[in-house]
């Protein structure tokens, strides 16, 4: 008879993309088995017909889960995070069935994704993409994507400060998104923006230690 | 003190109509409701001190989306408005409820909350037996699957809407003029989501399955804005997309969040 793989898992996209790197972090956390399908990004094979069927939008990552197929980095973690919640590292909050909680920690969510991660993008793109291919970095877009990205680490250092982590007392989506952008400023000047906030500073500490944290940087 | 109780416009909050609790009757002119003269109004004070607030707008886009969630659920509800203008938002105590001084924040008894796309998941789950549903009921993996168009929607559709909404109707507002080569750029890449959205509501009625659900609500509020504009061609001429907003745009509970901006 036939057994089903329990291990159907499978991310299309590129292992030095940030996106790709949100959901490989997830299923490390949760130790799941997993085929990472390289797509040659510099040949535009995310532009092309066979990519455009898992992504419309032409973007990595790519996922399927044996005949689930899905895309949008953060509408992947949130199902891994869901459907494996009993399997090594829980990214939910502690109390998951409160709704209320888990509105706090999707709040975190919406912030990384609106106010957080569209200046830091840029702030990596100059500053570290756009070396690899050959082009030259604008200062003038760094230090007003910087001034940006103040802004919102205030605001991150003060809710440190009532909490370990951004969604509350344990390590949930809302850091984990955070780290593959984070883990690029960290190479480049803007690190010092993290280094300079005391909570901030731990916190991307803490968070980057991870096991699988370190994982994705091989 | 009293020169700056003048100064700072304090309206009294805005009771939907269809509340039990009814605003006094010097209010219920819809005129007056915006009216910053308050010494001879004396607004109802609302019986319950729990039950829900949102500070925000009628006008503001966030605010609309979130309305658009609790008219849907047929929560009974107080607008307190936020005196833009002033500054407001970007001062205690509105940083209190959102740091990032964006309105809207919602108040549900002691529960403060932000950004509009959390809120609406909130009332869609805590309130999830009243009123319309706003995720499809059953299998996780629909679940999954709505997941994914609410991040294209956050993602790769409201970017580039707001973008234009903000350059042919809200640079008006402010004195400014509207830039014809931005908005082709933008309605360039408008197109390209919209062709995807054509052949994604070929294969189902909404975005995300057969139901109407949170990931076809958070388009509501960009979708009017440009409806009444030029940009309003580029959805018509997709049959798919054009009957979809047709669908959305006509359900009663986005007709109520639309008449609050007429007051």
């Amino acid at each position: 008879f036939y057994i089903k793989s329990m291990a159907g898992i499978k991310v299309f996209g590129h292992a030095a993309s940030t996106s790709t790197r949100r959901v490989l972090l997830a299923l490390h956390e949760k130790n799941l088995a997993f085929e990472l399908v390289h797509v040659e990004l510099k040949d535009g094979e995310h532009k092309q017909e066979a990519f455009l069927a898992r992504n419309p939008f032409g973007q990595v990552p790519a996922f399927e889960d044996g005949d689930l197929k899905l895309f949008e980095s953060r509408a992947i973690t949130q199902y891994i995070a869901h459907r494996y919640q009993d399997q090594g590292t829980d990214l939910l909050p502690a109390d998951s069935k409160n709704i209320a909680h888990y509105a706090i920690m999707a709040i975190g969510l919406e912030v990384e994704s609106h106010h957080f991660d569209p200046v830091a993008s840029k702030l990596a793109w100059e500053q570290v993409f756009k070396q690899i291919y050959g082009l030259t970095t604008d200062q003038a877009v760094v230090a007003e994507e910087e001034a940006k990205l103040a802004k919102v680490l205030d605001v991150y250092e003060a809710r440190l400060k009532e909490f370990k982590y951004l969604a509350g007392e344990t390590f949930t989506l809302t850091d984990l998104h955070h780290i593959p952008v984070i883990q690029y400023l960290l190479g480049t000047p803007t690190k010092k923006l993290f280094t300079e906030r005391p909570r901030v500073n731990e916190w991307v500490a803490e968070i980057t230690k991870r096991p699988a944290s370190q994982k994705i940087l091989q | 003190m009293a020169a700056r109780l003048v100064l700072l416009p304090l309206a009294p909050p805005i009771k939907p109509p269809h509340s039990p609790l009814q605003i006094s009757p010097s209010l219920s002119n819809s005129n007056s409701i915006f009216r910053t003269k308050s010494s001879t109004q004396s607004p109802t004070i609302p019986i319950t001190m729990a039950g829900i607030k949102v500070h925000g707008v009628p006008m503001s886009t966030a605010t609309m989306r979130v309305l658009a969630a609790l008219y849907e659920k047929d929560l009974d509800f107080e607008l307190i408005p936020v005196d833009m203008r002033a500054g407001a938002h970007k001062q205690e105590p509105f940083l209190s409820r959102n740091p990032f001084g964006q309105i809207p924040a919602l108040q549900d008894g002691d529960l403060t909350l932000f950004e509009s796309r959390a809120i609406t998941e909130y009332i869609a789950e805590e309130y999830s037996e009243k009123g319309e549903k706003l995720m499809c009921p059953g299998c996780k993996k629909v679940k999954a699957i709505t997941k994914v168009w609410l991040e294209v929607e956050g993602q790769q559709f409201d970017p580039v809407a707001s973008k234009i909404a903000f350059e042919r109707i809200f640079k008006g507002m402010f004195g400014m003029t509207t830039d014809p080569a931005a908005v082709a750029e933008l309605e360039g890449k408008l197109v390209r989501v919209l062709d995807i959205y054509e052949a994604r509501l070929a294969k189902s009625d909404f975005l995300a399955c057969d139901c109407f659900t949170l990931a076809d609500l958070h388009h509501l509020p960009a979708i009017h804005y440009l409806m009444g504009t030029d940009s309003k061609k580029l959805f018509e001429s997709r049959p798919k997309v054009s009957e979809w907003v047709k669908r959305i745009t006509a359900r009663p509970a986005w007709a109520k969040v639309v008449d609050l901006q007429k007051h």
